[in-house]
């Protein structure tokens, strides 16, 4: 039972991403091509809002439903993995017109060939696996 | 009714995905999608023979089934709240597009890509294979995706992530100007 709001989040997830068109490639063209505003006001609604909510839960200290404090782990700090990862995520991004939660959800749509992307993109995960050490971080 | 069939505006869009975020962090969570290709990793056994799969993936179970309402959820708006009405792109972007060979929006996904055709011609196939495999080992050299970083980094002003977002643009952009009129 603990697991149903995980799933009722993810429902709600799939159909924010297909009706707002995010889980479109013709709308992730359109956002590298700067033609419309459309994408960069939906990441930047959320944005502007989780700036506000992430400080007021720190301001607050407020608790997660388990009484437990909120806690945000700082990433590691570094460069070159945030440089080279993002920009080889990008090249992917643009080109499947897809990140890997629409993957999912395109799937769902009734686009079957996004299972081909998906399942790459476990392979592109194996793959940074296998050669992660011989990798600049 | 009316507003549920419509295409959503961009700042309700915004508004639901900082709420979803925000449940999950009230449940415990995080906001982050890409962790979910590592864990399926693991679930699959990969962890006998890969040290970076060999961990707890079951504590992870929780995002797996968000990935499986993911599904549902996109199921559900095809089959129940959709129009299915052309995506509503920007004339320039028609304009575009229509130069690479790909025709104005007649569903969400262009058939130049997504449709049967494509995927199973050699081309078409290599070119989703090639996105997938890029997005799939960027996401984890970068530590995170769309949701990780842009969503949940940027929230929280971690430099790292707005790093990460400066990639993710120079990478498309890259792909976008230079090699998507090369390949097609």
């Amino acid at each position: 039972m603990k697991f149903v709001k995980f799933l009722l989040l993810g429902i709600v997830f799939g159909i924010v991403m297909t009706k707002s068109e995010a889980v479109s490639w013709y709308r992730i063209q359109e956002m590298f091509r700067f033609q419309a505003f459309h994408m960069y006001g939906i990441i930047g609604t959320a944005v502007t809002l989780g700036v506000a909510g992430v400080a007021l839960i720190k301001r607050f200290r407020m608790r997660d439903f388990s009484g437990n404090p909120i806690m945000f782990n700082p990433k590691e700090k570094s460069v070159l993995r945030y440089l080279i990862g993002g920009t080889i995520f990008g090249l992917g991004w643009a080109l499947s017109g897809a990140c890997p939660g629409p993957m999912v959800v395109n799937i769902g749509y009734g686009y079957w060939a996004m299972a081909v992307v998906f399942f790459f993109a476990l392979v592109g995960t194996y793959l940074y696996a296998l050669i992660k050490n011989k990798l600049p971080h | 009714m009316e507003f549920i069939l419509q295409p959503w505006s961009w700042w309700f869009s915004g508004i639901m995905i900082a709420a979803i975020m925000f449940f999950l962090m009230y449940f415990g969570q995080s906001f982050g999608f890409s962790s979910n290709l590592r864990t399926i990793c693991s679930a699959a056994g990969l962890g006998k023979s890969t040290k970076f799969f060999d961990f707890d993936w079951k504590a992870q179970t929780w995002n797996l089934v968000f990935l499986i309402g993911a599904i549902l959820g996109g199921f559900i708006s095809r089959e129940f709240l959709s129009s299915d009405a052309p995506v509503l792109i920007s004339e320039a972007t028609i304009q575009d597009l229509s130069k690479l060979g790909i025709a104005a929006p007649e569903s969400m996904q262009p058939a130049e890509l997504f449709g049967l055709d494509a995927v199973l011609s050699v081309k078409g196939f290599m070119l989703l294979a090639f996105g997938g495999l890029m997005v799939g080992f960027g996401s984890r050299y970068a530590g995170g995706c769309t949701s990780g970083h842009a969503i949940s980094g940027l929230s929280d002003l971690q430099v790292p992530s707005l790093i990460a977002v400066m990639g993710f643009f120079i990478g498309g952009l890259l792909m976008t100007y230079l090699f998507i009129p090369l390949i097609f």
